[in-house]
């Protein structure tokens, strides 16, 4: 724990940018450099001696990266990589995204939320990240930003595999944009207590009347986050279509099933691979049925 | 553009209201480890080093963080506030008071990281209910008073601060 000698390297340093274009420049010069944003995923890896001291770019305080914007006419909010859990949750955004201000409030504990970060869950890219599902469900986009340029990515593009994304050498995140959806949309997750856990399985469930889609999307249940067409175009059918009541029961059963069916967990230390296929679906079901209940 | 370089580079950071030169940490260190055994500040307590204990918790920017998570060179120029920071130059502060009243603390450890998280607490939501209190000291664990006597010292606190009269 904690810094020996052994673990030093002449090289680390320490670079704050106050703009988003220097610190580009500095990552292009350096593309070896570790970006830093609220630090609660690196100092663990950095204080465990499970990432090596690097050159490091501190992005967290940057203005063009701090920004959340809502734009009610063309329906979306933006996010800038470095707002925290809590600067979004304090914000008007959270109330047009409310499945992810769901996802944010349960992220570790206050101090966690303080200081972490949008652009940093997106970067760990773990499968069990709890803004990750509400993002694939949303179908947002991902703004990557480098010295060549900016790009933007569909969120299930940027996830490529456990702890892996579209990052290229010298690329940041810069922000991601989430459509205001006009239906319902809820969150859902399963852990041993309400604060601190990393959850064994979390789900997200966007129903958009405007298409008459229905997106369901599974963290923690997979190498990526998963989604589960199957069980999708049932609950289109169940909230769409003209279907009787009778059928409800059924249908959230027959839901439930294909959620089930749809992922690929593992056994680890927090969960067994049955459990989890079992869990998944039960949170599925039951955001499928608020959903049913409380759509206006 | 601030740059610190090296393993001993020298910077500054603003802890209590005051400028402190930070010579001789290593530009990887944490702010834990550069507040507790560079500037000598013990109330801030590292136990997990991984941000699910809340013993290291101080003030960033009035925002209430895991020390052991802030790289400590990335924090120059920003407010730095420890327990130390907010104990007043005579006696102590009412929720430190309330913490003795109410028997709040038992070996200790956890004590200042509670404390710290109290004082944010009431002077965001001067008020809070229960479920408010949970949910601000869930990063925060206590392994020997449990958190009865804990969340009796923050509604003793409230009360003070809504005027009602200190018992002792
Ligand atoms: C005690 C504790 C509890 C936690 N609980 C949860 C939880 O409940 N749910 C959850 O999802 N996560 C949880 N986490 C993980 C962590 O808080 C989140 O993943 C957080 O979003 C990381 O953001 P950060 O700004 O702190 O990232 P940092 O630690 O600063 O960076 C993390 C990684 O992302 C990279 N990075 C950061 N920003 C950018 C950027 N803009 N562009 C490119 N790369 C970037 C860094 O290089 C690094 O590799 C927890 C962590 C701790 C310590």
């Amino acid at each position: 724990m904690g810094w020996d000698a052994g673990d030093i390297v002449a090289t680390m340093s320490v670079t704050s940018p106050d703009s988003l274009d220097a610190a580009l420049a500095a990552l292009a010069d350096n593309p070896a450099a570790h970006v830093l944003a609220g630090g609660t995923d690196m100092m663990v890896e950095l204080n465990f001696g499970r990432r090596s001291p690097a050159p490091v770019v501190s992005v967290g305080r940057i203005p063009e990266l701090r920004g959340i914007d809502v734009d009610r006419s063309a329906r979306f909010v933006r996010l800038g990589a470095a707002v925290t859990f809590s600067e979004f949750l304090a914000s008007e955004a959270a109330s047009q995204a409310p499945a992810l201000a769901q996802a944010a409030r349960t992220v570790g504990s206050l101090q966690i939320r303080n200081a972490g970060t949008f652009g940093g869950n997106l970067a760990t890219c773990s499968p069990a990240g709890d803004t990750l599902p509400v993002l694939v469900a949303l179908s947002a986009t991902v703004e990557l930003a480098s010295r060549d340029g900016r790009r933007r990515v569909p969120v299930e593009e940027f996830m490529v595999g456990p702890k892996r994304s579209a990052l290229k050498p010298g690329e940041i995140v810069a922000g991601v944009t989430v459509p205001i959806i006009d239906g319902w949309q809820g969150f859902a997750t399963v852990g041993t207590r309400n604060a601190m856990v990393i959850a064994v399985c979390n789900a997200a469930l966007v129903v958009d009347r405007h298409d008459r889609s229905v997106r369901l999307a599974m963290g923690s249940v997979g190498p990526t986050i998963l989604r589960a067409p199957e069980a999708e175009s049932v609950a289109a059918r169940m909230l769409f279509g003209a279907e009787p009541t009778s059928a409800r029961a059924d249908l959230l059963v027959e839901f439930e099933r294909r959620a089930s069916a749809a992922v690929s967990p593992i056994d680890d230390q927090r969960s067994t691979a049955d459990y989890r296929r079992h869990a998944v679906g039960v949170i599925a079901r039951r955001l499928l049925d608020r959903a049913s209940r409380e759509m206006p | 553009m601030s740059e610190v370089n090296g393993p001993s580079e020298r910077f500054r950071l603003h802890v209590n209201g005051a400028d402190r030169e930070v010579v001789d940490a290593f530009a990887g260190a944490s702010l834990l480890n550069v507040l507790r055994d560079h500037l000598g500040l013990p109330a801030v307590k590292g136990a997990c080093e991984q941000g699910e204990c809340g013993s290291c918790s101080v003030l960033l920017d009035g925002t209430l963080v895991c020390s052991c998570l802030v790289l400590a060179a990335s924090a120059t120029g920003r407010e730095i506030v420890t327990l130390e920071g907010l104990t007043p130059a005579a006696g102590l502060s009412d929720v430190q008071r309330a913490f003795i009243e109410e028997g709040a603390v038992q070996c200790g450890f956890c004590t200042p990281g509670l404390i710290t998280a109290v004082h944010d607490l009431l002077d965001r939501r001067p008020d809070p209910a229960d479920a408010d209190i949970r949910e601000a000291l869930a990063g925060n664990l206590c392994r020997c008073t449990g958190y009865g006597r804990v969340f009796a010292a923050v509604r003793t606190a409230a009360a003070w601060r809504r005027g009602e009269a200190e018992t002792h």
